[in-house]
């Protein structure tokens, strides 16, 4: 069966694309595109009205799989990060979520094992078995690996795998405890904090080891101005280096937790606005390669908290398309940049066959109104969780077909 | 004899009329940021009439009588909560305490949980300290009644404030102009953010003296001097606020010894030489001797307005109380 998505703007970051035309879909493969390409044998024809067609999505960084609400945000593959009930450090449970995940035939999940056992930071885990078995990176999630022997070692091994390391990028006994960043509102709030220092101290120090052992290594969440300088420095140096940040940094300062509102609680903390401008930046220049969603659904118990004690989490990824969008429409960022960092980039980066519409490929297809305005509503996010600061916030851009394996598996207005 | 300026040029800002046509337009009491001086102020003329009240042998003045006034403390305290009792005694009010030990957080009821109970029990004003800043304005949501700031965590203090704010206005008559030291572990201080806001709207000038790992990060922001040496911070202050510096601080790497930190930082004779001859010393208590105040300033009769604060403290209670039930009582009669 056939089906051709015409009048379309067809956007593939993997070849930097973006004319308007026709793309064809045989049965779950893409069998091409272009703006004269052979409608011969279609069964069904999808009008796009000009919308913009692209690869699906590929969000490096999410807490819980919450299928519905990623195909809502166009997301078409999932990167499990592995602090999940059962903790992703052994095949046999990467082989588990790999397998529920082609049996189900709608989003793909991937996920990532544990980068030392426990997340303890200790012992490497078991890179090279989970890797086999379909682990895409290993991470200890929202612990930096401390010990510089631990990561050096893990390094090299991880390199003799090929496997992507992803480091938190936080000194932990300057961030012991925190739960804001140093700053005015902090010191008003009465909150404990980290300096953006302590984020550049560990990019430092691991990019110094990347370089040493030749291994690739990806910083999960840049979130500051320092930060964004050390990640600069070292892809500079020629370290094997990448970095990702959430769409919440770039929209976000720290004046959003004033009157300790939880649901601006993230780790790392929401920065200044310089921060904030730096990291528009960055994604703009390259020097931030992913966008992520960091999706944690979060319920309300463990939101309506005193705010250290609340949990720290948004739940990101309904809204990670319009949150994206927002610095391409204030004319920071080019469309075709962000959309690479959304689909391509992470695509190479974990070495996935997605993240592109060259002809033979997945069709993992997402068509969107980049200017179609809409309010966020809490309420309404097909999510398990509601936990969004940005709820009530008037944003543009909204996804009106999701496509995965060449089933429509996501209808919006 | 009242001893506080009546002169009201002192307080150009409070003159002004607030729109509302309300003295004090706030439902609860959680913090002294957000209040305008005119607000402050008011609290302060009718805690002032309280001293009187409280230096009489007839102390109470039933004007709250049948409400009820629940002290919810979840840290420990005992001249907070002894205070906020004898005041909400001396209004007539009906007043429990409850210290976590005896409640169900314990058995690992949220907060929330708490609020809704307490709230169901219809008290008229619920005292409240907790460990976590910004948990006490979490949970005066939930609640139908006032809600009074006993302190929260590292984020405000306000009754402290004010009884403060008090003690200088009566001992030096007014506010206004004065140039006021706040010294000590400023960084963990629910005490020095809400004296910084209060005297800063107020119209004097604040200055902070600490060591630097003692001070909050951007601090200088919220319009205060910054002084690191102490006979510096000192030259020409009307007033120095101690700070209490607790104990626990000496093992997190903020300070080597509590012997050093007396040798540069605590307040001493010889350190207050720089100061204005009246200078008026105060405390909120409870001091450590010769950590962070020398017994002798700290027993100066003439400098030293530490006991005077206490006593400001149950006016200032008292009126925080009136002023909140206000709308309760007037509700009753009318």
């Amino acid at each position: 069966m056939k089906t051709a998505y015409t009048n379309a703007r067809i956007i593939d970051p993997a070849a930097d694309y973006d004319a308007h035309g026709t793309l064809v879909v045989s049965g779950n493969l893409i069998e091409g595109y272009g703006s004269d390409i052979d409608t011969s044998g279609v069964s069904e024809t999808i009008d796009c009205g000009g919308k913009i067609l692209c690869p699906g999505f590929i969000d490096m960084r999410a807490h819980a799989v919450d299928a519905e609400s990623a195909l809502a945000g166009g997301i078409t593959t999932i990167i499990l990060q592995p602090d999940q009930t059962t903790t992703i450090e052994t095949d046999a449970v990467v082989e588990r979520i790999r397998h529920r995940s082609v049996d189900s035939q709608i989003v793909s999940v991937y996920p990532m094992g544990t980068a030392t056992q426990g997340m303890k930071g200790q012992q490497i885990a078991e890179i090279g078995q989970m890797q086999q078995s379909g682990a895409v990176g290993f991470t200890d999630c929202n612990h930096a690996v401390t010990d510089a022997q631990v990561m050096r070692r893990l390094l090299e091994y991880a390199n003799h795998f090929d496997a992507l390391i992803v480091q938190y990028a936080e000194n932990a006994e300057l961030g012991a405890d925190a739960v804001a960043h140093e700053g005015e509102i902090a010191t008003r709030l009465g909150l404990a904090s980290v300096p953006s220092a302590a984020e550049a101290m560990q990019i430092d120090r691991d990019a110094r080891l990347a370089e040493l052992t030749g291994a690739r290594l990806h910083f999960a969440l840049i979130s500051s101005k320092d930060g964004v300088d050390a990640v600069r420095a070292a892809k500079a140096r020629g370290a094997k280096v990448t970095c990702s940040t959430a769409p919440h940094y770039l929209h976000l300062n720290d004046n959003a937790v004033e009157g300790y509102r939880t649901f601006a609680k993230v780790r790392p903390p929401l920065r200044s606005e310089e921060d904030r401008l730096a990291l528009i930046g960055a994604v703009a220049d390259g020097t931030i390669d992913t966008l992520v969603s960091d999706h944690s659904p979060k319920s309300a118990d463990v939101k309506r908290l005193p705010f250290a004690q609340a949990s720290s989490g948004i739940v990101g990824f309904e809204t990670l398309l319009a949150l994206s969008l927002a610095p391409v429409h204030a004319g920071k960022i080019s469309l075709m940049t962000m959309l690479k960092a959304l689909t391509i980039n992470p695509a190479q980066l974990l070495g996935l066959p997605t993240g592109t519409l060259a002809a033979g490929s997945f069709a993992d297809l997402v068509v969107f109104d980049p200017n179609k305005p809409w309010r966020i509503d809490a309420d309404a996010l097909i999510s398990s969780a509601k936990n969004t600061p940005f709820d009530t916030l008037p944003v543009q851009g909204r996804v009106w077909r999701t496509v995965a394996d060449g089933i429509s598996v996501y209808e919006g207005a | 004899m009242n001893t506080y300026s009546t002169d009201q040029s002192s307080y150009p800002r409070a003159d002004v009329d607030p729109p509302s046509g309300k003295l004090f337009p706030h439902k609860h009491l959680l913090g002294i940021w957000g209040l305008d001086p005119t607000a402050i102020k008011h609290l302060l003329d009718v805690a002032d009439g309280y001293v009187d009240l409280n230096r009489q042998a007839v102390k109470s003045a039933p004007t709250c009588a049948g409400l009820t006034q629940i002290n919810l403390f979840f840290e420990n305290s005992t001249r907070t909560l002894m205070s906020f009792e004898i005041a909400g005694k001396r209004l007539g009010l009906d007043t429990i305490s409850m210290a976590t030990g005896n409640s169900s957080i314990k058995k690992g009821e949220t907060m929330l949980d708490t609020a809704a109970t307490l709230n169901a029990m219809h008290p008229d004003v619920l005292v409240m300290r907790h460990g976590d800043s910004g948990a006490v304005k979490l949970l005066a949501e939930k609640m139908d009644c006032a809600v009074i700031n006993a302190g929260d965590g590292r984020s405000e203090h306000p009754t402290q404030a004010l009884l403060d704010a008090l003690t200088i206005r009566r001992r030096k008559g007014s506010i206004h102009g004065q140039t006021i030291v706040i010294s000590g572990d400023v960084a963990h201080s629910r005490v020095a953010r809400s004296n910084i806001y209060l005297l800063n709207a107020m119209g004097a000038r604040v200055r902070l003296v600490a060591p630097p790992t003692l001070l909050p990060a951007d601090v200088d922001r919220l319009g205060v001097d910054v002084f690191h040496h102490m006979e510096e911070g000192l030259k020409g202050a009307d007033v120095v606020m101690m700070l209490r510096l607790q104990n626990e601080r000496m093992n997190g790497a903020f300070l080597p010894s509590e012997r050093e930190y007396f040798h540069f930082w605590g307040l001493t004779r010889e350190k207050l030489k720089s100061a204005k001859e009246d200078v008026l010393v105060m405390h909120p208590g409870p001091m450590n001797r010769g950590v962070e105040i020398a017994s002798d300033v700290a027993d100066d009769l003439d400098r030293s307005a530490i006991e005077e604060q206490v006593e400001m403290g149950v006016a200032v209670r008292m009126a925080c109380i009136d002023i909140l039930t206000k709308p309760l009582r007037s509700g009753a009669t009318a």
